[in-house]
């Protein structure tokens, strides 16, 4: 998330008011004095969903430091341990904070690992679309012409289903190709194909819009002027000037892509139990539902929730301080 | 009108023709089709009779035109996991995912329409608060989880409602079963609409209350009021009506997210619809029943979208002369 806050902190503050070199203000002072760190501290909702988030990023980073068991050594865990409740009901174990699952695995910990793997398939796929869709929205809007026409005639069509949708496809598909044996080792790969290609959309048409309007301002025709190649003048000049928007589609989109990884996996066709992401924890515990081991399915849902409602708010918030129609 | 109907007609072509394109190359590139139909100990010889009978040795371009004339006439070959005809399958299914989709829908309107007309009256009460609250949830959650919820607490702890499956259906004949008939058909339909409409109900009441309050600012209400209007006149007479436009575009357009959001909610429920047809399908690589499936939602989706398009003409006069201008 450092890398999201720098340039929006750097590009609301110095986009009004035009600062050129000179004396810049340090780092930390140019983020207090922002805008958007006003509008931050002035909205509490917000400051709670951003400690959460960072709360859970922290938890699932250090993972191995945290948890109280490795779930996936398999020395460490015994299947006598099996569905102990939380340590608040009765029969409960003190070593299972949470309670455990059918193979005795430590619930705390499978969430903490499992958070781990649902982050990083969701920040993989978040940029994945974004580096796909920024590409191909520069080349639409630069280029123009049947370029144009093609890549948007894509995005229009694929826009009319529901990015679940497509990403089932995409998975379906590769799983074909891949075969059922080899399959299990590209399942992060396919998983992150799968989403990004679902996403990519809404990147490719904001970003062609932006440069539609950046192609015919004077420093692109001057860097046209002077011989640049094209690739040159899109990447270097005029890339920069139309990151703002993408980093808040980047945002919302983070959520999504938790939620989407999430769902594949609970239905059966994301990540496997051996390496289980929430989505697959979810899937699990869903069976020992009605047999009153709640504990394996209630509690990664619950984390899931949390976790996509703090992510959710926090791209809500950015959208609406980034936007100069609603100051 | 006829002009821009046509036009759009002709855009809906365009777009299942491209559709159908993916569809094929799934059909045909991805795996080999004669190697899912024999077995291991088929001979390279009757491999090669069966490949040049399904008439796979033919050009490509051949093979497309074969293959969309066939999928006109609703036929999508055979499952390759079932080794029965995929049209027969999803026939056997559709009737279960329409259903659900429509209770949804209706659910959505009718609860999401009173809340959105409620919060854009009253913005400041507590209720309006807990209303716009639990939109915010509802957007943000998975449909599994909510699903999952549901069951926990209604089903597990309170033992009120069935939790999977469709219950008792009633055959209407021609194969078309109906569960609004019996008591545990209706019963069991309560869980997964709400999961499947939960997200539609909070979309919908975000619009109306967005609309109302747009609506309720203009002249005509400030109007109406110096009239000397009852407020029920007003807000429901005027200002409701004027929302309703938007909010049928964006029902209809949902309809088709709804029927491919059924895939997850018939799997929470164990719903015996199309959605389940096609996530089997997925896990097990049953490409025929993909590509139907594909070509199928795809053809839903045009045809809602076509009849939004001719509604919104029909209904808002200002399209129409415009459209008639340019």
């Amino acid at each position: 998330m450092s890398y999201a806050t720098e340039p929006e902190g750097k590009a609301a503050q110095t986009a009004p008011e035009g600062v050129k070199g000179g004396t810049r203000p340090g780092f930390v002072r140019r983020i207090a004095d922002s805008d958007i760190w006003y509008s931050f501290t002035r909205s509490p909702l917000t400051m709670v969903s951003a400690v959460v988030t960072a709360i859970f990023m922290l938890a699932a980073l250090f993972a191995p430091l945290i948890a109280p068991h490795n779930p996936f050594d398999p020395a460490s865990i015994s299947i006598m341990d099996s569905f102990y409740p939380p340590i608040w009901e009765a029969d409960s174990d003190p070593r299972f904070l949470l309670g455990s699952d059918d193979q005795g695995r430590d619930v705390l910990s499978t969430i903490l690992y499992g958070m781990r793997i649902s982050l990083a398939v969701g920040f993989a796929s978040v940029i994945f679309a974004m580096v796909i869709g920024v590409t191909l929205g520069l080349l639409a809007g630069y280029l123009g012409g049947w370029v144009d026409s093609v890549i948007m005639r894509i995005a229009d069509v694929q826009l009319t289903f529901p990015a679940i949708l497509i990403a089932l496809l995409i998975n379906g598909v590769a799983r074909a190709m891949a075969g059922p044996q080899s399959y299990d080792n590209v399942v992060f790969a396919v998983l992150v194909l799968s989403i990004g290609l679902s996403f990519w959309v809404q990147y490719a048409r904001t970003v062609r819009g932006s440069v539609l309007v950046e192609a015919n301002k004077e420093y692109v025709l001057a860097a046209k002027l002077i011989g640049l190649k094209p690739i040159t003048i899109m990447f270097k000049h005029v890339l920069p000037n139309v990151l703002g928007p993408v980093l808040v589609i980047a945002t919302i989109n983070l959520a999504l892509a938790i939620i989407t990884e999430a769902t594949l996996s609970f239905l059966g066709v994301g990540v496997p139990p051996t390496e289980p992401s929430l989505g697959t924890l979810i899937r699990i515990g869903n069976d020992f539902l009605f047999s009153g081991e709640w504990w394996v399915t209630i509690f990664p849902g619950i984390t899931l929730a949390i976790l996509a409602l703090a992510v959710n708010l926090l791209g809500d918030w950015l959208r609406d301080a980034l936007n100069p129609k609603l100051r | 009108m006829i002009a821009f109907a046509i036009r759009r007609l002709l855009q809906a072509l365009g777009v299942m023709l491209v559709v159908a394109l993916i569809s094929f190359m799934m059909f045909r590139f991805v795996g080999d089709p004669v190697n899912q139909l024999v077995g291991v100990d088929t001979s390279p010889a009757e491999r090669e009779a069966l490949r040049q009978a399904l008439g796979l040795n033919d050009p490509v371009l051949l093979q497309f035109a074969r293959f969309v004339i066939k999928a006109a006439q609703f036929d999508f070959g055979i499952s390759y996991q079932f080794k029965q005809p995929v049209a027969s399958l999803i026939a056997s299914r559709l009737p279960a995912t329409l259903e659900l989709s429509f209770v949804s829908a209706l659910f959505a309107l009718a609860v999401g329409v009173p809340m959105g007309v409620y919060t854009g009256l009253y913005r400041n009460t507590w209720l309006a608060r807990a209303f716009l609250t639990i939109s915010l949830i509802g957007v943000s959650l998975p449909t599994f989880l909510i699903g999952i919820l549901l069951i926990f607490v209604v089903s597990v702890n309170l033992g009120w409602l069935p939790s999977f499956g469709r219950g008792d259906v009633v055959d209407l004949g021609g194969g078309w079963t109906t569960g609004l008939l019996t008591k545990s058909g209706l019963q069991s339909l309560i869980l997964p609409s709400i999961t499947l409409g939960l997200f539609q109900m909070t979309l919908i009441m975000r619009l109306v209350r967005g609309e109302m309050m747009e609506v309720l600012r203009t002249d005509y209400i400030k109007f109406a009021r110096a009239r000397g209007l009852s407020r029920r006149a007003i807000n429901f007479g005027h200002a409701l009506k004027n929302t309703l436009v938007p909010v049928i575009t964006i029902t209809g357009l949902q309809l088709g997210s709804i029927i491919a959001f059924a895939v997850i909610t018939e799997t929470v429920f164990q719903w015996p619809g199309m959605g389940l047809l096609f996530l089997q399908a997925v896990q097990n690589v049953d490409i025929p029943i993909m590509a139907a499936y594909l070509l199928l939602i795809a053809f839903l989706f045009v045809i809602i979208n076509f009849i939004v398009d001719l509604l919104y003409v029909a209904v808002d006069p200002r399209i129409r002369l415009g459209g008639a201008a340019s």
